[in-house]
């Protein structure tokens, strides 16, 4: 169902562009690199504070505003890069089970962020029982290194 | 014994030679590398954020410190581990890879960086701890550790590309020198 989409997306003129060119694949996915940076540390400074390690003398919601930017900053250069990449080799990813853990865990860790994650660090912390924050910051781990592994992973698939 | 001998000689130990030919050993230490980025770089980053006074300017940059060293050493550790790993598996072609050779530079100068802050900047910290925007010394502390990680990153990605690998000729004389090529002149 979903293979036409693919095999139109392998047509485009900016996919066939990156995939004809030596070196635009390389630099994409070096800006794709340097933006898993920066949301590494946006996500794992909140979680790791639910957790109670890290900066344990701020609030959370205090680091989870303060970081907010950085996160949704990032998280579009993820995006927009990781569309590149995509759209250089769409039929390869098809076939990858990686890319489709990926996706699915990114699809699921994006609603989470957005919706529970963001209203419980955002909560009054002392109406809300710490094992919300610790299940919440586990299962933000979770999703995003769904993402992260699965994405690694696609390299690596053939 | 010199530098390339040296790997010469790794590439032919068992473990270099099954770590090189593995179907998932290498691709698993591969990814703990790249993903160890988001723990090690990712509260580097968030640190140089704040001695620049981008972020947080409210806490301590002391406490910020005190507080993500421990998480950043343990991230430095495991690259630290990995990065040896992917390097053994691979030693002559990543001796002879320009983009290593940046990388192994870059991180040299990363660590200058760091060592510099630590006995110059941050022994005055109670100076400047509160202060939402710290001295200028701090800043370009912050300001140089990020363009170094950065640079650390992007050139270990490219050490994935043969553009300038020395069977590849013919290249300028100055990628073959940065390279440490051999090139054999035919005789005439």
């Amino acid at each position: 169902m979903l293979l036409p989409f693919f095999q139109w997306c392998e047509s485009t003129t900016i996919g066939t562009a990156i995939r004809m060119s030596p070196w635009a694949f390389a630099v994409i996915e070096s800006v794709h690199l340097l933006g898993l940076a920066v949301i590494g540390g946006a996500v794992l400074l909140v979680d790791l504070r639910m957790l109670g390690f890290g900066l344990t003398n701020q609030r959370i919601a205090e680091l989870a505003r303060a970081v907010f930017p950085w996160l949704v900053g990032s998280l579009v250069v993820m995006l927009l890069t990781g569309v590149g990449l995509f759209l250089s080799e769409p039929l390869k990813c098809y076939d990858s089970r990686a890319f489709w853990v990926k996706m699915i865990s990114l699809g699921l860790a994006m609603l989470f962020t957005f919706s529970v994650r963001r209203t419980v660090t955002m909560a009054d912390e002392t109406r809300v029982r710490p094992i919300w924050f610790k299940l919440v910051a586990l299962v933000s781990l979770a999703l995003w290194f769904g993402v992260g592994g699965g994405g690694r992973w696609i390299g690596f698939s053939n | 014994m010199s530098l390339l001998g040296l790997c010469q000689w790794l590439a032919e130990t068992r473990g270099s030679v099954a770590l090189h030919e593995s179907i998932y050993m290498y691709p698993l230490v591969e990814s703990v590398h790249v993903l160890t980025l988001c723990v090690f770089v990712g509260m580097s980053v968030l640190l140089d954020l704040r001695l620049i006074g981008a972020v947080l300017p409210q806490v301590r940059a002391s406490e910020m410190a005190a507080r993500l060293l421990p998480w950043m050493k343990s991230g430095f550790a495991v690259m630290i581990i990995t990065g040896v790993l992917l390097f053994y598996a691979i030693p002559v072609r990543s001796f002879h890879n320009i983009f290593f050779r940046a990388k192994m530079i870059a991180l040299v100068l990363a660590g200058l960086n760091a060592w510099i802050f630590q006995v110059g900047i941050r022994r005055r910290t109670a100076e400047w701890d509160l202060q939402p925007s710290p001295p200028r010394a701090a800043r370009l502390a912050g300001i140089a550790s990020l363009a170094l990680w950065a640079v650390i990153i992007v050139a270990g990605r490219m050490i994935a590309y043969n553009w300038f690998d020395c069977d590849k000729q013919p290249q300028s004389d100055f990628i073959n020198r940065a390279a440490g090529c051999v090139i054999e002149t035919p005789v005439e």
